[in-house]
């Protein structure tokens, strides 16, 4: 433990983890947005109905996205980190193995080059 | 959302456009998303039908419900005090429903300036206001608002006088944050839906300030 440089008074554990930024030096605020593509709208949609299924919460969502570590914060896109925590908790709950994806994976990249061309028409 | 940005040649099998940047190559995470959804619909998990109405709930869900709801704590000081008495529950009964997280109206008054973030993750209200713009999830806004939240509201063009008490709000999982406004002069007597088109998103987040009329 050592203490806060602003709040001397409070202790805190050094070994903050990485995803607990409040307080840390950073730029200014980007203002780029993007419109959500229907891959990152369907991964959502992924996260809403295995909650509801009752296959994980919130915080398994998170805990995967935490466990994922900061490299992954900084090269992987929202939604691509996401999907992955989608994943490893369906996969952590045995909805599915993980040789059921990759042979599911296999099957759509055989389909085509584009995101598009890779759905199951 | 801009519909110009859709190619309308290229339909899904939902009959949703693509967008054109889904023409890219596809990437291993789009492979995952596709190859998870056709399992889980084989294994009768969910329909496909499911998928796409969620889809369609979270497009509907967007800052125009906060904005009803800002404009009617305006207008009728019964629902504002019920409002800031339980969010969760005076924004379901106007059909925003949050779940089972708690909803936290924090009011904006003369002194006063309120501003939500989440340090943590991308916590948001999304039932009010849809899906979190991408800043609101950056390394710099949760870094930066919590500590020099004057510095980040200048970036967004908004000053508060040095004496203004500014309030941030950090959001979790369970507990989301909706700012209200303080009501723009010169709109007395104006009806819930014009005063509703002065709420913009980012005067619900904190970093901006509703429209003044004229």
């Amino acid at each position: 433990m050592s203490k806060s440089p602003d709040h001397p008074e409070h202790d805190f554990p050094e070994a903050r983890r990485w995803h607990d930024m409040g307080g840390d030096a950073a730029g200014p605020v980007p203002n780029d947005q993007h419109d959500f593509a229907l891959w990152e709208k369907r991964v959502d949609a992924l996260m809403i109905l295995g909650s509801a299924r009752g296959h994980f919460t919130v915080d398994g969502l998170r805990r995967c996205l935490e466990d994922m570590g900061e490299k992954a914060f900084e090269e992987m896109t929202y939604y691509e980190r996401w999907v992955a925590s989608v994943n490893q908790n369906f996969i952590e709950a045995g909805v599915y193995t993980l040789e059921e994806l990759g042979a599911k994976m296999e099957e759509v990249k055989a389909r085509g080059d584009t995101y598009g061309a890779a759905q199951n028409a | 959302m801009p519909h110009d940005h859709y190619d309308h040649h290229h339909l899904s099998p939902s009959g949703h456009p693509y967008r054109e940047d889904n023409d890219a190559p596809l990437s291993y995470w789009q492979t995952m998303e596709i190859a998870i959804r056709e399992i889980m619909i084989e294994k009768g998990e969910f329909t496909a039908a499911e998928v796409n109405a969620q889809i369609e709930a979270m497009d509907a869900r967007n800052p125009t419900n906060g904005a009803k709801v800002v404009a009617r704590a305006w207008d009728e000081p019964s629902f504002k005090a019920a409002l800031l008495a339980d969010g969760s529950k005076a924004t379901r009964e106007m059909g925003f429903d949050i779940g089972p997280m708690n909803l936290v109206a924090v009011e904006n008054t003369e002194d006063t300036h309120n501003v939500i973030v989440c340090t943590l993750c991308s916590c948001y209200p999304r039932n009010l206001l849809g899906l979190p713009p991408d800043w609101y999830k950056t390394r710099e806004y949760r870094s930066r608002t919590v500590k020099e939240p004057r510095k980040v509201l200048a970036e967004f063009g908004v000053d508060l006088p040095e004496a203004t008490t500014c309030r941030v709000h950090d959001s979790t999982a369970d507990m989301r944050y909706i700012v209200l406004p303080a009501r723009p002069a010169g709109t007395e007597g104006w009806s819930q839906e014009q005063l509703a088109e002065l709420v913009t998103r980012d005067s619900m987040i904190g970093t901006g300030l509703p429209k003044v009329p004229g």
